[in-house]
């Protein structure tokens, strides 16, 4: 194969086999990550228990649902940080990429996205355990699992765009902790991540209306865990696809005048 | 005696080290900051839903937190960085530089590395704790602080031999960074009071990984939920434990074969 399909089949390939190799590191770090969302499903498990069954008509089972779906997000969502831009900018581990006849960022979609296979592989027995010990309620329709397949690489892609974004500020300054930092708590916060967009106060959830984050987490874990009319579904998908767009055009508009900047290492 | 003097000129290069980088105070408070104020917007968002969490109220929950904080404090500025220089030297054979030194090894591996700017977190749990104990309801009875004072460092010793017992896995396996990940994501958990979790979690997060003594027991003096027997039982788990890790590091040493083998 040649091209980009041939480019994405031959990385993503190297992943898989790469991080195969690492499985059991790839698994501590999955294992750390899941007492994040545990926390979260128990507190609000106990909250919905003290008020009688049920917060804003969330029911423990249903919080459980959205947890455990909320592990496969997560994973999804692990694309190529910010923070190896500064490595890749202080190391000129850039110019490599810069030779090559493609422009770098599908390297990353499609390393990425190889990993993505290792990482659903180990999930499966993580989320069995979480299942057993939490006991989930879904209703779920083939449309549903149809739609939750495509919702979540779509949540890969607009988050992919929008990090290599915040990544590239680097270009100007190496000073972006501060700048990171308020991006990935505006996240925690308005992405579902923390606690369902329904439990937000009003404006809070008015506010994550217009913003992407909500389409990277909360959007597909209600695919699947929540209980979305069909043309919900369908909504979300076009908002997902209009973030995709967006964020493809920032990234090219933001990586030319980028680029530009860039000394390497010598130079 | 020695030994103090030892940790003390340690404690002391460290710090002057770090005085180097002043900027990054700012940098670790404002972290700080927005993750304090994230986990405020958490527990504001669950008690506008109930009013007590298993017991807990919110003033009291905030003492948690104030714990939490604090405790994370001590983690990333000594703890934490001493362990992960352990776990390299282990993997590279340069312990062997630490060994040869004419003092107690344990010491030295736990001593080497001050991150004081991110001692930040300690500054700020603590002023949490007095706001949240002040706001509480009711007088503190004046035997609390000596039992929280007491509790904290007791606990204090308790996570840092769990983080050993974590290290000198690397005598073994040699491969081991993302073990940091996993003790970061299990203390989150020390977030809440242990009593919220179910069953088997709870054992596990009081016995297996310590945030029950770590964080709760010394929240709990100062809230009111503690007892006498809560502080008897943490001294005799820190003991055990600080016994168990000694065993341990002493059998990870035997292990160990240095850089030229």
């Amino acid at each position: 194969m040649n091209g980009l399909p041939g480019l994405y089949t031959v990385v993503g390939k190297a992943a898989v086999q790469t991080q195969f190799q690492y499985r059991t590191a790839n698994y501590a770090y999955m294992l750390g990550m899941v007492a994040e969302p545990v926390v979260y499903l128990v507190v609000w498990s106990a909250v919905a228990n003290s008020r009688g069954g049920s917060v804003q008509g969330i029911t423990a089972g249903e919080f459980a649902a959205y947890y455990i779906v909320w592990t496969l997000v997560r994973n999804m969502n692990i694309v190529f940080t910010p923070y190896g831009w500064e490595h890749r900018i202080q190391q000129g581990d850039l110019s490599g990429m810069l030779l090559r006849p493609v422009h770098p960022i599908h390297y990353d979609l499609a390393y990425f996205a190889g990993w993505k296979v290792v990482v659903v592989v180990l999930w499966i027995p993580i989320a069995a355990v979480l299942s057993i010990a939490f006991r989930p309620t879904f209703h779920i329709t083939p449309l549903h699992v149809a739609v939750f397949f495509l919702a979540i690489w779509g949540a890969y892609l607009i988050r992919s765009m929008l990090l290599w974004v915040l990544g590239m500020i680097t270009f100007w300054t190496t000073r972006v902790s501060a700048i990171y930092d308020t991006y990935f708590t505006a996240e925690l916060l308005l992405s579902g991540r923390l606690v369902p967009l329904a439990l937000l106060p009003a404006w809070a959830a008015g506010l994550a209306d217009v913003l992407p984050f909500k389409y990277t987490f909360g959007y597909p874990i209600e695919v699947l865990a929540g209980s979305l009319s069909t043309s919900e579904l369908f909504i979300g998908l076009a908002f997902q696809a209009a973030w995709i767009a967006i964020g493809t055009a920032l990234v090219a508009a933001v990586w030319r005048v980028g680029v530009r900047r860039y000394g390497a290492v010598g130079t | 005696m020695r030994a103090l003097r030892l940790a003390g000129t340690f404690l002391r290069v460290g710090i002057l080290n770090e005085l180097q980088y002043r900027v990054n105070f700012a940098f670790s408070l404002v972290q700080s900051l927005i993750s304090v104020g994230t986990s405020i917007a958490v527990l504001a968002l669950v008690f506008g839903n109930t009013d007590s969490l298993h017991g807990w109220t919110a003033g009291e929950l905030l003492v948690v937190m104030g714990v939490y904080v604090l405790v994370g404090g001590l983690i990333k500025m000594i703890v934490q960085p001493n362990m992960q220089q352990l776990m390299e030297d282990v993997q590279q054979g340069t312990l062997d530089f630490v060994l040869t030194k004419p003092a107690d090894g344990q010491l030295l591996v736990s001593l080497r590395r001050v991150q004081l700017w991110q001692g930040v977190d300690i500054v700020v749990g603590g002023v949490l704790i007095v706001i949240a104990t002040v706001r509480l309801p009711g007088t503190v009875p004046a035997l609390a602080v000596p039992a929280f004072v007491l509790a904290l460092a007791l606990g204090s010793v308790a996570i840092y031999c769990f983080w050993l017992l974590l290290s000198t896995v690397a005598f073994w396996v040699t491969r081991l960074d993302p073990i940091v990940e996993l003790f970061d994501g299990m203390y989150q958990a020390g977030r809440w009071p242990v009593s919220i979790y179910p069953g088997w979690l709870r054992v596990g997060f009081t016995i297996l990984v310590p945030l029950a003594f770590a964080v709760t027991v010394p929240a709990s003096a100062l809230a009111g939920h503690g007892s006498g027997w809560l502080v008897l039982g943490s001294i005799g788990f820190t003991a055990a434990l600080a016994a168990v890790t000694r065993l341990v590091w002493r059998l990870a040493l035997r292990r160990y074969s240095g850089a030229s083998s």
